[in-house]
């Protein structure tokens, strides 16, 4: 009994241990610190090049999963970061935004390209073979779909509303949720430009 | 419309574990060999056997298929998932009561060397115990459920592979020394660490807990798991439709489990010859 309620206590101040870690890191968004691998990829860029995360060695990166069609989520998310970088220090030359589209099939590169210049210069499609994107997504634990095509052959894509952020060397950092306002967006970009750990 | 790749394609492990494959493949195998050097006159029936068999498939399936992939990006998916780790797989597992076969089966070598010494070595009993308290057991049941179903937490586990391997190890650990305390074919007086009656007792009380936080998630107006939206769902089904039928799954079939083992061990009680020994000493063991 005695033994019992020793480890009953103890369980309990794991509990409010682990729950005390989440968000004492002081930024914004939710920190990925220690959740999530570091950015690794093989796609082509929207000017038909080969890419993987070098590329972008020395940039903030941002990584979303969307599509060209997409009506709603997809424009508003890219449109608060293009918002976000605007209003940050260096005015987003430090950043790129990595739009992976879930929908290669409707989403050409030409298409893809037009669609993410129109975001900002910082913006690049990124299209892949299946296995490729197969396995970007499964390394952030993505899930997305294509549902059933209607008379029209239009058909439902679904796709998630994070943005997965890494530094300049490739680390995963943040994970920016549609709740975050753009100020707290270019602050958390501010602080993640100048080198500040956590 | 059947399609025998895609079939496949769908039993092939999503991330593939050997912990997992030995585990389910090395339980079913060591059965296998326990049964064909047991007589036949002692062999379990054939339902005790399709318990053991399709507890571990059952388990295997759940984690290794495609299914722990709609279980990363579904919520009601994973609660399905959690369902067959922590109550369906283990209970029909315990339910077999595979420990004579289990250890007709060992190589008497492998057991003479290093499991016998292990399970007597003074520390293992005592974790054991110690896991297996009639306070601690419970408490640690509901208690692990609480804990993923925390949304903080959920979210991080859902994100990060580690703490998702530590969520889904941790439900089926505890699920299978769970439902091994609660369905121990033994009575008090032949060694089991709870009586008959304290465990109806206990199974029951546990259950509360899962019903009324199965209840709360199905019928909350409000998304409390965010990160499926965050991350992506499987296919299209709206959040709080997906949480309504993860709650109704933590509450419902979950509390029938209870239910269920709480008859089993009834119809034992009634074929008993003497009465279960439900004194208060017995609980404190």
């Amino acid at each position: 009994m005695r033994r019992g309620s020793t480890l009953l206590a103890a369980a309990l101040a794991a509990g409010a241990a682990l729950a005390a870690c989440t968000d004492t890191s002081g930024w914004h968004s939710h920190s990925l610190a220690g959740l999530m691998p570091a950015l690794a990829f093989d796609m082509t860029d929207d000017s038909g090049r080969a890419v993987s995360a070098r590329t972008y060695r020395d940039r903030t990166v941002l990584l979303y999963f969307g599509y060209a069609s997409c009506p709603d989520e997809c424009p508003t998310t890219l449109a608060r970061l293009a918002q976000a970088l605007e209003r940050t220090k260096d005015r987003g030359a430090g950043s790129a935004v990595l739009f992976v589209t879930v929908d290669p099939e409707r989403d050409t590169l030409a298409r893809l390209h037009e669609y993410a210049q129109s975001f900002g210069a910082q913006f690049v499609g990124l299209r892949g073979t299946p296995q490729q994107l197969e396995a970007l997504t499964k390394r952030y634990r993505v899930g997305y779909s294509r549902g059933v095509p209607d008379a029209k052959g239009d058909y439902e894509v679904t796709h998630g509303t994070g943005v997965f952020v890494f530094d300049g060397t490739g680390r995963s950092r943040l994970l920016v949720l549609p709740r975050d306002s753009t100020a707290n967006i270019t602050a958390d970009l501010d602080r993640l430009a100048a080198g500040i750990a956590g | 419309m059947f399609d025998l790749k895609t079939a496949l394609a769908f039993l092939l492990p999503w991330e593939f574990s050997p912990a997992a494959l030995v585990l389910c493949a090395g339980s079913v195998l060591l059965y296998a060999r326990g049964l064909a050097l047991e007589p036949p006159q002692e062999r379990p029936g054939i339902g005790r056997r399709m318990a053991f068999i399709g507890g571990w498939a059952a388990i295997y399936f759940v984690m290794q298929t495609r299914w722990d992939y709609f279980s990363q990006h579904m919520f009601f998916m994973h609660r399905i998932q959690h369902l067959v780790l922590h109550h369906l797989g283990p209970f029909l597992v315990a339910f077999a009561r595979p420990l004579p076969v289990l250890e007709r089966g060992l190589p008497s070598s492998a057991a003479e060397r290093t499991l016998r010494p292990l399970w007597r070595n003074p520390a293992t009993r005592f974790a054991y115990r110690l896991l297996q308290n009639w306070l601690v057991a419970p408490v640690l049941f509901v208690g692990l459920i609480f804990l993923w179903l925390t949304p903080s937490i959920h979210f991080d586990a859902m994100l990060s592979a580690p703490l998702y391997l530590a969520m889904n190890w941790s439900m089926l650990l505890d699920g299978l020394l769970f439902w091994a305390l609660m369905l121990d074919p033994r009575t008090r007086s032949e060694g089991a660490l709870i009586g008959l009656g304290p465990r109806v007792f206990l199974l029951l009380l546990a259950m509360l807990p899962q019903i009324v936080l199965g209840a709360y998630i199905g019928l909350v107006p409000r998304e409390l798991f965010d990160v499926y939206a965050v991350c992506g769902r499987a296919w299209a089904l709206g959040p709080l439709m997906d949480q309504s039928i993860g709650g109704l799954i933590t509450w419902i079939p979950a509390a029938m489990m209870h239910v269920l083992g709480a008859l089993v061990l009834l119809g034992r009680w009634m074929r008993a010859d003497q009465g279960p020994s439900a004194r208060p000493s017995a609980l404190t063991g």
